[in-house]
């Protein structure tokens, strides 16, 4: 195999250099020239192009990577690529700043001071590696290997997770579960039976009336969602944008409810409500589908728009005349799931209203609204040994959060912090930094207290690999094979990431890192593999794709299928996984297990005289704290503001661009954060973009920039369904610092 | 772009597409190697209104290539100069002496100081039209909100929109014709 892959190497790098010779002769004499000596300061041309998948974010579009000499130039858009299409957005275009940040970690590090001091000596990877094994061993061999906890986010963690597997440890956890879009994957499994992943199987592009709740596609950008949405918006979809603050998308709304934070739920039971009295909801998808109308109906008669108008603020005219619209398109129209939407703990239930507003739209398998995706086949790499049996997951106690469908990252910290229900001594931290993740950090800093050991696994220093014992360097995606990506989408495919140019310094990839590890512990079997080319051929093989379809592949980095049957015909039966087979208005598992069976709406807690609720959101040019040190990106966005109405802040005696601290209800504050005056809020509430307000030393450009909202999140509300942390339930007050 | 005919190239933003987000930006600086610190294009947002009747506009600017150029006419030396064959202002680096008056006669601030000591902006990636590809900006743009194109061939996608929709264009009391459309 490994001979194969040499030649196939060797064929591809022929082909890049043929395709960059192509490229050249268009800048051959004999082509018109207009301006000869101006020409002489017009770009050169680059000589290679390589075709990987992006990691600026976890939408995973596919990218091409242009080479000249060596050196990465430009990121763009591949157009092999169902997900992008060859576009991109600017985390994509600015991928460089992270591959040639001066910061990147180059060697492993072994820690010398105290931990979080971020002191450390560099260290060969034989002693790193032989160091981390050890550690786990004795750890998993005093405690059990259940006492080992990995929290990841990005495509490497895999590798690592199976290693935790082979272990015996089942308590992985990906905090985009718990602290981003779990909840809605809850409320969607309860109601349709089965969730949304990612990409969302929203038609968003042919959708004639789209609500937006939250939601704020322009600033957050993945990519291809937000092609459908310009398609859509262009096209004279209705847009109705649900935001205290006038996002992008608001501006672009043919009505934006500027909704009182925390009443989401009340609304959304309000437009249930109003579409059932009026008869307006899709009838006879719902007699063929759906089970609970009548216990529905019966269950949100108390929010009329006059009850609706005095939680959210939404006058009753315009809730009528948005329910209208979307009843109207239907089955073409669409309320948005959202994607993060941990905000209050009622997340679940809120999402599973949603779920049940689109049912009534009708829109299961319609046309501009929630289609059908397939997959490509994509088989394990054969003769892989299974898996030992293992614990429950240390994350919940028996009979909490009946509905959680991933292993829940706050659950891992209170484990723990408590020894309950067993103890967990050491964590392994792939691409997430848990300081400014999960929700109060001093809880995090504590429970690293209670640790015997933690390795931190990344690209970037951040605040968590400052409290590791271990750094492992990790090389960045354009410099590394991951497994292959084969999402569900309304056009199934694969794709493949692969190295565009060789690694800085020591870094290596997550595959070779955990396979190293794996090694050390006798655990090899679960990496039967020389290395990740390997791997990718091996799975490929065993599903049955012949060598053209692989060439594909390595060659365009994407390898797809013709788009399937997203669409139901017109009647057709579709088999909903739940437990009646059918949509479920009304749920009898929620009954069972003592919870809403239809979602009861209750009034958070609100902010005080003076205080703001903090809530937060993204920059089109950043992805949380991964790119608030990314040079290129920065000049686009350098710092994060405080949004503040002016009407607020005249009574704080504050002016925009004032510096000021935010200080929340239990005394914590953010470092000095500058205030954007701007009537795009609600006068009740300060916006924020995640990401900002590193402590990380090492983050040379990030750190001290902007006000991190992590500080001030000291509270949360757990949802009591599945565990998620609601984190919009902070309040602030700002205190201006003196120049 | 075939050799010999004489273009007016021009670029319009789709007030209903752009979100804002600077991908165009960004590849515009990797294509064309801009210095850092630089810009040849940004975004421009406009809010306007009292919460909660707000309106705003959000779209991506650059040099407008103007028809009647004030920076080509207070150029010393002609280094900034209208392009015959497309229409486009372009700097001749050579020529330029680094004086800024067509900085200072801009009105759209869309030039800067190159570090090698002339005045630089967009060129419409007209190295790129030459082959028949996109500017960087219009092909990286995730919204499809860029068109660039020939004003005087009506079967553009440029023309089409100024055809079928509403067109604006910044700063009109400036009395540049510029060739930068906003339209809706």
């Amino acid at each position: 195999m490994s001979l194969q892959n040499l030649t196939r190497r060797k064929f591809l790098a022929i082909g890049s250099v043929a395709a960059g010779g192509a490229a050249l002769a268009g800048y051959l004499p004999g082509r018109i020239s207009l301006n000869p000596d101006r020409q002489a300061h017009w770009p050169q041309p680059t000589d290679r192009m390589v075709s990987t998948v992006c990691e600026m974010c976890f939408w995973r579009c596919g990218v091409q990577a242009h080479l000249r000499d060596g050196q990465v130039t430009a990121l763009t858009g591949n157009p092999a690529h169902p997900l992008s299409r060859g576009r991109l957005c600017p985390r994509g275009a600015g991928g460089i700043g992270n591959l040639y940040d001066p910061d990147r970690l180059v060697k492993p590090l072994i820690r010398e001071g105290e931990r979080g001091d971020e002191r450390f000596r560099e260290a060969e990877w034989d002693e790193a590696l032989d160091l981390v094994a050890d550690r786990l061993q004795g750890i998993a061999d005093q405690y059990g290997p259940e006492s080992l906890a990995m929290f990841y986010h990005g495509a490497g963690g895999g590798f690592f997770k199976t290693l935790l597997k082979a272990l015996g440890s089942p308590n992985s956890a990906a905090p985009s579960y718990a602290q981003c879009r779990g909840p809605r994957e809850v409320g969607f499994e309860l109601t349709f039976g089965e969730g949304l992943g990612s990409p969302e199987p929203l038609d968003l592009a042919h959708t004639h009336a789209l609500a937006l709740i939250g939601s704020h596609l322009g600033e957050n950008m993945h990519n291809t969602q937000v092609q459908d949405f310009a398609d859509a918006v262009d096209s004279g979809c209705h847009l109705i944008v649900v935001d205290p603050r006038f996002s992008v998308a608001a501006g672009k709304a043919e009505h934006w409810l500027a909704i009182r934070p925390g009443t989401d739920l009340a609304l959304i039971l309000g437009w249930i409500h109003l579409i059932l009295a009026e008869g307006w909801e899709q009838k006879a998808f719902l007699a063929q589908n759906a089970v609970g109308l009548e216990a529905l109906r019966k269950a949100v008669a108390k929010y009329t728009p006059e009850a609706v108008f005095l939680e959210t603020g939404i006058r009753s005219g315009q809730l009528r005349e948005t329910a209208r619209l979307l009843a109207k398109a239907a089955p073409h129209a669409l309320v948005h799931p959202g994607r993060h939407v941990t905000w209050y703990g009622d997340d679940a239930q809120r999402s599973r209203a949603i779920a049940i507003l689109n049912a009534l739209l009708g829109n299961w398998g319609q046309s501009g609204g929630i289609y059908l995706p397939g997959q490509m086949e994509l088989k394990a790499f054969p003769g892989l040994p299974t898996f030992p049996k293992s614990k429950n997951p240390a994350d919940r106690k028996a009979g909490q959060y009946p509905f959680a469908g991933s292993v829940l990252a706050n659950g891992l910290r209170e484990a723990t912090l408590s020894g309950e229900p067993y103890p967990i001594k050491a964590w392994l931290v792939y691409g997430t930094n848990l300081p400014m993740v999960l929700p109060n950090p001093k809880q995090t800093e504590e429970a690293i207290h209670n640790l015997d050991f933690l390795v931190a696994i990344d690209t970037m220093p951040a605040e968590i690999t400052g409290w590791a014992d271990v750094v492992l360097p990790e090389c960045t995606y354009l410099e590394r094979h991951d497994d292959l990506f084969a999402p569900f989408y309304r056009q199934p495919f694969l794709a493949l990431r692969q190295p565009v140019v060789d690694p800085i310094g020591d870094s290596k990839p997550a595959w070779w890192m955990a396979k190293q590890l794996a090694e050390r512990m006798g655990l090899g079997a679960w990496f039967p593999w020389q290395d990740a080319e390997e791997l990718i051929e091996g799975r490929l093989r065993a599903s049955g794709y012949q060598d053209d379809q692989i060439d594909t592949l390595f060659q365009k980095g994407a390898l797809s299928e013709q788009e399937t049957a997203i669409y139901l015909q017109d009647g057709e039966d579709y088999p909903f996984a739940t437990p009646s087979g059918k949509i479920e208005l009304y749920s009898q598992q929620l009954a069972d297990a003592g919870f809403d069976p239809v979602p009861v709406y209750r009034r958070p807690e609100m902010p005080g005289q003076g205080q703001f609720r903090l809530l937060t959101g993204r920059a089109p040019v950043h992805t949380f704290g991964r790119t608030t040190n990314n040079a290129v990106l920065l000049e686009h966005y350098p710092e994060n503001e405080v949004w503040v109405n002016p009407a607020a802040l005249r009574n704080l005696g504050l002016v925009n661009g004032d510096r000021v601290l935010l200080k929340n209800q239990d005394g914590a504050q953010t470092g000095p954060i500058r205030v954007r005056a701007t009537q795009r809020i609600r006068p009740d509430s300060a916006f924020m973009v995640h990401g900002f307000g590193h402590k990380a030393r090492k983050l040379r450009r990030a750190v001290s920039v902007g006000g991190d909202d992590n500080e001030v999140t000291t509270r949360f509300q757990v949802d009591p369904l599945m565990g998620g942390t609601g984190m919009n339930v902070n309040f602030v007050t700002l205190e201006k610092v003196e120049v | 772009m075939p050799a010999g005919v004489n273009k007016r190239l021009g670029m319009a933003v789709n007030l209903n597409r752009c979100v804002g987000c600077s991908a165009c930006a960004i590849a515009c600086k990797s294509e064309n190697n801009v210095p850092p610190g630089r810009l040849r294009r940004w975004i421009h947002e406009k809010t306007a209104g009292r919460f909660p009747d707000l309106k705003m506009q959000i779209w991506s600017e650059s040099c407008m290539h103007c028809e009647d150029a004030p920076c080509v006419h207070s150029c010393p030396t002609g280094a900034s100069h209208v392009d015959a064959a497309t229409g486009t202002v372009q700097v001749h680096p050579e020529l330029c002496t680094g004086c800024k008056a067509c900085m200072a006669s801009c009105p759209y601030d869309a030039r800067y100081v190159h570090p090698d000591g002339y005045i630089d902006k967009c060129t419409l990636c007209v190295h790129k039209l030459e082959h028949g590809e996109e500017a960087a900006c219009q092909s990286i743009c995730p919204t499809s909100a860029i068109a660039v194109g020939d004003l005087d061939d009506p079967t553009s996608e440029i023309s089409r929109w100024l055809r079928d929709r509403n067109a604006l264009v910044r700063k009109p009391e400036a009395g540049t014709k510029p060739k930068f459309f906003l339209v809706e």
